[in-house]
């Protein structure tokens, strides 16, 4: 199997790459995880995998200017309906729009807005940093075999924005800060974390196994 | 159900070695900073933070190899601190597998720096790290002032207004260090912790002098601060993660046990 994970100039991409690498071997999933920035290899790959770190609007111009990359994410995670995952701000682009800063178009995968986290309580800082639990909404493949909930394993977010989904069927699991914020969104192949499942130790390592299995 | 607050261990690195400053100034060895690393993972550190202490510039290479050997291993956030002093600086260090930097004396003489340092890489990854004395006379409102190169350059700046502009450049948390308690094992300056936290949007680690764990239930209940860092207890084997993380648990501060 081939796993792309899309290099636009984003994120820490050897963590990521070294967490994919590990978990294919503890899974004991034949596995070649290729850190990629050319969209004949994201066409070609078996499961994309799209980082993302920073603000919204540079992560989305950091796409587009790599030459025809947005168009074969759209044939490989649309079209072909292969399996993908975005992680923190690669999750945030699947929405219709970002409004961090700017009004910048997502691909509009899932519907809704990338806003603001604004907690009353002043002790809840912006960004949000560090470990936090999620609630499941409903089961997903990713999921399988991670407790979650209060006493349920924890979560490596860095985040000041969330992705406010317009259906609540595509939200599958939220975490706590100053009320539910969006952790995980989830629609037909595509599926998308905003913590850091390259950080999460033990959570992190299992949900990129469910990935590398998921048959959805 | 909520954030839980750090434990972060603090390695200091000295071309590619462990080493713990006493007040910045009588250094021990203490060995390989990647096997530390991988023990910290294991035992449930929160973070890790490498500080990069070296003096001459032959031998900065050596941090990028620190850091990309434990980003092979370990699977939790990392912050490099130390020397970062350009935007390629950055990115070497987040390429090698480092989550966030911290910089220090490049944001007291360009505070620009941090603005452009956040504008590229976002200002999750930018912590500023403030290293504050304080200046205050008995008697007089506290006062602190930004000190540079090791605690030894004043610089006349004050340490909380600081904290504000560097939040308003961008900086996405503040690592906040006591000049006078750092190696002294007396407590973390809790009222230049919470000057600074209470008046910042952002979240502010507590640094410099922890000296036994009631200390880190101090800095987050007293000091307002979401995270702490210490270095010599945990090097020491005095207290383990473990041992710090379910004693802050105990006295009521939610923490992450998994």
């Amino acid at each position: 199997m081939r796993v792309a994970i899309i290099d636009y100039g984003s994120g820490n991409l050897r963590s990521a790459t070294k967490a994919f690498e590990r978990a294919a071997r503890e899974a004991g999933v034949d596995a070649t995880i290729d850190l990629t920035d050319k969209p004949e290899h994201v066409v070609k790959a078996d499961r994309v995998v799209l980082p993302g770190v920073g603000a919204y609007a540079d992560c989305r111009r950091g796409l587009d200017a790599v030459p025809g990359m947005h168009a074969a994410l759209t044939e490989a995670v649309v079209n072909n309906a292969h399996p993908f995952l975005g992680i923190c701000v690669g999750m945030q682009l699947m929405s219709s729009r970002g409004l961090e800063k700017t009004v910048t178009e997502g691909f509009g995968w899932i519907t809704g807005d990338v806003v603001e986290m604004t907690p009353d309580d002043p002790a809840l800082k912006i960004p949000q940093i560090g470990w936090n639990t999620l609630t499941l909404n409903r089961a997903h493949p990713l999921f399988e075999g991670i407790p979650t909930g209060p006493q349920g394993l924890h979560a490596y977010f860095v985040h000041s924005y969330h992705l406010a989904a317009a259906n609540p069927e595509e939200v599958i699991a939220t975490t706590d800060y100053g009320g539910p914020m969006t952790a995980f969104v989830g629609r037909d192949n595509m599926a998308g974390a905003q913590f850091h499942p390259e950080k999460s130790q033990t959570l992190g390592l299992r949900l990129i196994s469910n990935f590398l299995r998921w048959m959805p | 159900m909520t954030l839980k607050a750090r434990v972060i261990p603090c390695l200091d690195v000295k071309d590619g070695r462990v080493v713990k400053g006493v007040n910045f100034v009588d250094l021990v060895d203490a060995g390989d900073p990647v096997e530390a690393a991988k023990a910290y993972d294991l035992a449930g550190a929160d973070e890790l933070c490498f500080l990069d202490i070296t003096a001459s510039s032959d031998n900065r290479d050596t941090i990028f190899d620190v850091v990309s050997r434990t980003a092979d291993h370990c699977f939790m956030p990392v912050t490099v601190g130390g020397g970062v002093r350009s935007i390629t600086d950055i990115r070497k260090l987040l390429l090698c597998g480092a989550d966030k930097v911290s910089i220090n004396s490049a944001a007291v003489k360009n505070p620009d720096f941090v603005a452009e340092a956040a504008d590229k890489f976002g200002d999750q990854c930018i912590v500023v790290s403030i290293d504050a004395k304080k200046v205050s006379a008995a008697g007089e409102t506290d006062r602190w002032e930004i000190f540079t190169h090791g605690g030894r350059q004043p610089t006349g700046i004050d340490a909380v207004e600081f904290a504000s502009r560097m939040v308003d450049r961008g900086a996405g948390e503040l690592l906040v260090t006591s000049m006078d308690r750092d190696g002294t094992k007396s407590g973390y300056d809790i009222a230049l912790t919470r000057t600074i936290a209470d008046a910042v949007r952002v979240p502010v680690i507590a640094s410099g002098g922890v000296g036994d764990l009631d200390d880190l239930v101090a800095g987050v209940k007293e000091g307002h601060a979401t995270a702490v860092l210490a270095a010599s207890i945990f090097h020491f084997g005095t207290y383990s993660i473990g041992e710090a993380k379910r004693y802050m648990a105990d006295h009521g501060i939610a923490m992450r046990l998994d």
